[in-house]
């Protein structure tokens, strides 16, 4: 999994690249922390446009990156999910928790 | 009495987490054969992952065992994907399907056995702890009329 960041202002973008499975997962939650521990962001962006295949593993770290972001008082936005990786999200129906949860 | 596939493939590996995506790809690429459309291959290819996975995972938790895994077509272009591990086998099978259980922490979601039933038709999980899981998968893939 090839993990890209770019930061604007307080929001931190993280691209995905590569197949999002339970074998990927380890080393893409690593990247994702140590770049929210270097940024400190307020919008976490998960883009997954690169994201060609994904299991419940990637659910996982959805879920890992809200509750990151919770405790840093910011919010998460998964965005360009492309229709493999939306239907995974829809079965576990949490879709929209993801994109919300990081902002109550 | 059993009835016969008309064509199958069996496959043992490692529970190596590097093989979840060779294990899905020989399913989707055995799978060619009945014309599914992307969409199919792509619930196909979920489903496989999320049982291997699980054979990788929470089977063998301490150590690397056998994973088999068997595809088989029947009569009227029904997909079988039979997953099977040696391991430590599930005490509470019922439960372990409810949404969101898990008893792998953190980078588990517990949604693995919610997203085998909605993307197959069928789902049968055979398990007895200390002795190993078996997981049979069925998923009718839709004959389209204009495909050669
Ligand atoms: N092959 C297996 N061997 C032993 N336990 C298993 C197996 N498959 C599933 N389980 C148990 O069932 C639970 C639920 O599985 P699943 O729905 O795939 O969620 P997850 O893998 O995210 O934990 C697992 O946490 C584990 O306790
Ligand atoms: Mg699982």
């Amino acid at each position: 999994m090839e993990v890209k960041s770019s930061t604007n202002d307080r929001a931190l973008t993280l691209a995905l690249r590569g197949e999002l499975d339970h074998h990927a997962a380890r080393e893409t939650v690593t990247a994702m922390e140590r770049a929210l521990e270097a940024g400190l962001p307020m919008q976490l962006v998960l883009d997954f446009s690169g994201v060609t295949f994904m299991d419940s593993s990637g659910i996982a770290v959805a879920m890992r990156a809200s509750r990151r972001m919770a405790a840093l008082g910011g919010t998460v936005a998964i965005i360009n999910v492309p229709a493999q990786a939306k239907k995974v999200f829809d079965a576990a129906g949490i879709a929209c928790a993801a994109k919300t949860e990081g902002s109550k | 009495m059993k009835i016969k596939p008309n064509n199958y493939i069996a496959l043992d590996f490692l529970s190596r987490s590097v093989n979840e995506g060779f294990a899905r790809t020989a399913v989707a690429a055995f799978a060619a054969q009945l014309d599914p459309t992307l969409d199919e291959l792509g619930d196909i290819k979920t489903a496989v992952s999320e049982a291997v996975t699980n054979a990788i995972v929470h089977a063998y938790p301490d150590e690397l065992g056998k994973i088999g895994l068997r595809a088989s077509i029947f009569d009227g272009n029904v997909l079988e994907i039979v997953v099977r591990d040696w391991g430590c086998g599930i005490p509470d099978v019922n439960k372990a399907r409810e949404p969101l259980y898990t008893t792998g922490g953190e980078e588990r979601s517990g949604m693995g056995f919610t997203i085998m039933e909605s993307f197959m038709d069928a789902l049968i999980v055979r398990s007895k702890p200390g002795k190993g899981t078996v997981v049979t998968m069925k998923r009718r893939i839709a004959q389209r009329s204009g495909r050669k």
